[in-house]
């Protein structure tokens, strides 16, 4: 292998980001519209591999076959476990605590966040340990030049991108997306035009969840093993992902899960350890360099 | 229309709100007029369901709406223009109006009342691409009128619409209030500019420190030696 910078690194880098970008999103997503970092969020990433692991055997002990079709409805199930939890979230951690300072809910966040791995290792069909996730799709391998791209790739970017398109279609074009912009620039004026705030922030936390177990899944297909644990780190990479974009920036949350999935997957190839550690510099700079992050404005539309 | 009684609204520890009772009949324009912090925003913060009361009561169309989530009193028929305008910065002129339609299911009403707005305003007309946080301040106060206008409603709660205003403005922005109200719209108007507030308006009470101590039909109260002095500086 001759640099680092070659085509199979950009590669994984992009399919890494595209991992991060559908977690960021759900922390800028909220960060957006309720001002909260939802240090759960992570968690409802690794509900959603959960899910999807327990959707495959279940599908597979009753209706048999794998496949394409196994895999959407296996997405379906994760995106719809990240959301229940994160809308669960929202409805009886954060909610009671809106209008008190924004502390408590932090500190809500992170209890919330503990009660949900404690809960899976404790829980016995789940378990403390690590699990092998099935393979839903059979892996193929296709070289293209230099570098060796598995469908898993275009699986991960696939999803991801059409996600995104989704969400801002959603976002820029529908009315939901219209009051969520709404929402998230002031609340009270929102109400004025009788917007039911708590509703659009239900839907926002619905959404974020939907993203992160979508995540889960494709996290769990590209890197097969599942553990309660496992949304900790993602969670935290994407979250700087969401700040180096500029969190509560949509656009800004993409960008800066691209960047991070490359650094990262740049800096593994160099050393591994260097590979753990970048977000973290990342991290340091851009609260050195730039406190608002790359898209963020100073007064900016936050969603 | 509207009845408060005996409203007492706090921040925290701060009461602003002390013992405030006023009275809105059906098709009139009531203003309420008081000094900086006397509690006017805070009063229709409190009818439009934006602070919850600690006590006393606010009847609109004689139910108890006291503590009523804002958007609920939308739909019942409250329009509120608050302090500073409160447009939506980064949406634009369009989408700030779509969203004041947003309890009216029948979209084509929704557009019927923008071009209302339009013939209302020609100068937001001119706008409707541009960012509501891009509109210079008389425009940001037209448009803050022109969506309590889609939005609808019975009663009509606006906060001091002449501030920041030009004079040839502030005379346009009453003139249109007077025509709103004509169109059958109650109004309830809260303004630091008394003179013309009370001239326009056919009830007036006077506000202070959290109370209401003044009242009576506008030309009376303006004929008020305390009111003269306090509030139209004569
Ligand atoms: N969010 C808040 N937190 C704490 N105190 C507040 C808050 N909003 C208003 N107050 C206080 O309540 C009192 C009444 O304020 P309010 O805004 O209703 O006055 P106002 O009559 O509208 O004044 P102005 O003419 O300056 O707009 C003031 O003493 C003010 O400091
Ligand atoms: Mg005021």
């Amino acid at each position: 292998m001759g640099s680092i910078f070659n085509a199979q690194q950009i590669v994984n880098g992009l399919q890494l980001g595209s991992i991060y970008a559908l977690i960021a999103l759900g922390y800028t997503m909220v960060y957006g519209i309720v001002r909260l970092i939802n240090f759960a969020h992570g968690d409802f990433f690794m509900v959603g591999a959960y899910a999807a692991y327990g959707a495959f055997f279940l599908f597979n002990a009753f209706l048999g076959g794998s496949g394409l079709p196994m895999a959407a409805v296996t997405l379906i199930v994760a995106m719809a476990a990240g959301s229940v939890v994160a809308a669960l979230t929202n409805r009886f951690a954060y909610k009671p605590l809106r209008n008190k300072p924004k502390l408590s809910s932090l500190i809500t966040a992170i209890g919330v966040s503990m009660l949900i791995e404690y809960l899976f290792s404790a829980l016995p069909f789940i378990g403390a340990s690590f699990r092998a996730f099935p393979v839903l799709i059979e892996q193929k391998l296709y070289k293209i030049g230099t570098a060796t791209i598995s469908n898993y790739v275009v699986i991960d970017l696939l999803v991801a991108a059409t996600l995104m398109i989704g969400l801002t279609f959603l976002v820029r074009k529908t009315a939901l997306g219209r009051a969520m912009r709404a929402v998230s620039q002031d609340k009270d004026a929102a109400k004025l035009m009788g917007i039911d705030v708590e509703r659009v922030i239900g839907w926002t936390f619905l959404i974020g969840g939907a993203f992160a177990g979508a995540a889960g899944l494709l996290a769990g297909m590209t890197y097969p093993r599942i553990f309660p644990y496992m949304g900790i780190l993602p969670g935290l990479k994407a979250f700087i992902a969401a700040v180096l974009g500029g969190i509560g920036n949509i656009p800004g949350a993409m960008l800066g899960a691209y960047i991070m999935g490359l650094a990262e997957t740049f800096a593994s190839a160099f050393n591994s350890l260097l590979g753990e550690g970048i977000a973290f510099a990342i991290l340091i700079l851009v609260l050195l360099v730039r406190p608002r992050g790359l898209l963020g404005e100073k007064s900016a539309d936050k969603i | 229309m509207l009845s408060v009684k005996n409203l007492k609204v706090a921040y925290g520890q701060i009461v602003a709100l002390k013992d405030v009772s006023f009275e809105v009949p059906a098709g009139k324009i009531v203003t309420l007029i008081g000094a900086n912090g006397a509690g006017k925003t805070t009063t229709l913060r409190a009818v439009s369901g934006l602070e919850k009361p600690v006590a006393g009561s606010i009847t609109f169309k004689g139910q108890e709406v006291g503590g009523m989530d804002a958007h609920k009193l939308v739909s019942l028929g409250i329009a509120h223009v608050p302090e500073g305008r409160k447009i939506f910065p980064t949406l634009t002129v369009r989408e700030n109006l779509e969203l004041a339609g947003w309890t009216i299911k029948d979209k084509a009403e929704v557009r019927r009342r923008m071009d209302e707005v339009f013939t209302f305003f020609p100068r937001v007309a001119e706008r409707v691409g541009q960012l509501g946080g891009t509109l210079s301040g008389g425009e940001q106060q037209m448009l803050a009128v022109g969506r309590a206008i889609v939005t609808g409603g019975d009663l009509l709660l606006l906060d001091e619409p002449s501030m920041g205003l030009a004079p040839v403005l502030v005379d346009e922005i009453f003139d249109k209030i007077v025509a709103i109200n004509k169109q059958g719209t109650t109004v309830l108007l809260v303004e630091q500019n008394a003179a013309e507030a009370l001239e326009i308006a056919d009830f007036a009470y006077v506000l202070e420190t959290g109370y209401t101590t003044i009242a009576g039909p506008a030309d009376q109260v303006s004929c008020d030696a305390k009111v003269r002095e306090a509030y139209l500086g004569v």
